[in-house]
């Protein structure tokens, strides 16, 4: 047996054994979309049977589920806050690196350092102080937020934005100001268009982080403007034993849009969390 | 020039100052000054050297979760990146629908921790269940289901590093290994895993950080249940800050304490990746 046909062999082994770890692979969610039409008694006991005629209720836990947390809002909250904060941090941070990579002076370098060591901070270390001080200056509130992500997305984004620009050539931006561009049209003008790709890394990387979210959003605004992963934990909270069927059904909906976003970004998220592991 | 262009410090820098200031850096030099105090509102610190620490770690339940993280940390380190590392090795095979498997193993970490840990908690609870017993029966069932809940989630995540990684390893030097007469096994320890060494260190580093800081997932899983055992160190931090009136400056050493092992871990890994690049 030549070599050639050796490694045809092994591989179409290997692509048997994939196609069967994939399976397992995915089957945690269809489990959990299984379950979200069967009855709340009936899924605790036996979740890997599929619905039956006495288990099958149809959309009975999308219903209790949805009025019970009121998913719809928590979704658009959470949309909300994600846009609005990714918006922020992608305007003003690569406006700040690229102010403290082409200005070089004592106080962009020590921003530089300070802004990078922020990076390996554990959440825990800020979060009674943080959410004490967003109280007191009333940021307590979807809008008021949006700062404090931009606060806590600072670190990676401003490091990821100046180790671009410093692969930009200067000849560019120079060009531009001898032609009479003032500074801050230079950036929006000539620097923002070749930014394009580290933004979508930016964006990708931040908008992942902030979606699924919960223990900032909680401590910050708590209670009264519920986000997806709060809403899918005050499930449990607020009912002492959770309501199997509504929890699965919930599940269900805080899974479909991260699963569009993936579909129809893959190629940019996948490369985007590689540029991010990397650099981080 | 320089001079000129510094003026422009106000719109590029101050917006994102002011927001890391309130987020991060006030809150942080404030929780170091309070970790050394005895307050319930901030405004009221009272002075108390290190009885904080000395109290924390004279705590039961935070050497438990100091414990169960470090176990958790190196399972979850060794299991996650062996086997990440056997996928992408055999996803870069040229196999038929290595894009779909791909894709498919990435999935599951974009879903956000409140979500991974419920689905894991239906499922887990579904197979003890035969067995008469439940999730937070024993603190040994949580442990072992929170290490399969970060594989499931990480495995992905890191092999799509891994195979960024064995794609730079040039063909013609494996071939020339090849009909050397080496046999796989050889090629895999002598050429492929020393030249991917970048990407072993990263993955290292962001399955130990990641696991070390694990808080969502605990936290929707089991919530440290059974009496606390299976709390890693975030969630124990969370439960002393807002668990009990009166023990803030302890969760704020705590916090301290948990900030230096995660930066320490950051630094080794800092002084790894420098030491190569200069030896490089």
């Amino acid at each position: 047996m030549g070599y050639k046909t050796k490694v045809k062999l092994v591989n179409a082994l290997f692509s048997v054994i994939l196609v069967f770890l994939s399976v397992i692979y995915m089957a945690p969610i269809f489990i959990v979309l299984m379950n979200s039409f069967k009855g709340k008694f009936f899924i605790s006991e036996a979740p890997f049977r599929l619905p039956t005629k006495e288990t099958f209720i149809g959309l009975e836990n999308y219903v209790s589920g949805l009025q019970k947390t009121n998913f719809l809002n928590a979704a658009g909250w959470s949309l909300f806050i994600t846009i609005g904060s990714v918006a922020c941090i992608i305007i003003f941070t690569s406006m700040t690196a690229w102010y403290i990579t082409r200005i070089k002076n004592k106080i962009s370098s020590a921003l530089y350092y300070l802004f990078t060591l922020s990076m390996i901070v554990p959440f825990q270390m800020v979060m009674y102080t943080m959410s004490k001080m967003a109280n007191m200056l009333h940021l307590d509130n979807p809008a008021g937020i949006i700062v404090i992500y931009l606060g806590f997305g600072t670190g990676l984004s401003v490091f990821m934005f100046s180790g671009f620009v410093k692969s930009i050539p200067l000849e560019l931006e120079e060009a531009a100001m001898i032609d009479g561009c003032s500074f801050i049209k230079t950036f929006f003008l000539v620097v923002m268009p070749v930014l394009k790709p580290i933004i979508v890394t930016v964006a990708i990387l931040n908008t992942m982080w902030i979606w699924n979210d919960y223990l900032l959003p909680y401590l910050v605004i708590g209670m009264d403007y519920r986000t997806i992963p709060i809403a899918i934990q005050y499930l449990k909270g607020g009912y002492g034993s959770i309501d199997m069927g509504a929890m699965m059904a919930m599940l269900v909906l805080a899974i479909i849009p991260i699963v569009i976003f993936y579909i129809t970004c893959q190629k940019y998220i996948i490369e985007g969390v590689i540029a991010g592991a990397v650099k981080g | 020039m320089v001079k000129r262009k510094a003026r422009y410090f106000p719109v590029f820098v101050l917006p994102t100052l002011t927001a890391f200031m309130i987020a991060f850096l006030i809150p942080f030099i404030m929780g170091i000054f309070l970790s050394f105090t005895k307050f319930t509102t901030v405004l009221d610190a009272k002075w108390v050297g290190f009885q904080n620490y000395i109290d924390a770690f004279s705590n039961k339940e935070f050497l438990n979760a100091l414990w169960f993280t470090v176990k958790f940390a190196i399972v979850s380190v060794i299991t996650i990146n062996v086997l990440s590392f056997i996928l992408a090795l055999i996803l870069t095979r040229n196999i038929k629908g290595t894009n779909l498997f791909r894709t498919v193993f990435f999935m599951p970490n974009l879903i956000g921790g409140i979500v991974l840990g419920y689905i894991w908690q239906v499922i887990i609870n579904g197979v003890l269940y035969k067995y008469g017993v439940s999730l937070t029966f024993k603190p040994e069932y949580g442990f072992w289901g929170l290490t399969i809940l970060m594989n499931w989630q990480m495995i992905g995540y890191m092999m799509v590093i891994y195979i960024a990684g064995i794609q730079n390893v040039p063909r013609d030097l494996i071939e020339a290994a090849r009909i050397d007469g080496a046999g796989s096994f050889k090629i895999l320890t002598k050429i492929i895993i020393p030249l991917v060494m970048p990407a072993i260190t990263i993955c290292l580093f962001l399955t130990m950080s990641n696991s070390f800081k694990l808080f969502d997932q605990n936290l929707a899983l089991t919530a440290g249940a059974p009496s606390k055992k299976t709390a890693m160190l975030a969630l124990d931090i969370y439960n002393t800050f807002y668990g009990s009136v009166g023990s803030e400056g302890i969760g704020q050493a705590k916090a301290v304490v948990f900030f230096l092992i995660v930066g320490l871990v950051a630094i080794i890994q800092l002084k790894l990746t420098r030491k190569r690049e200069v030896e490089n």
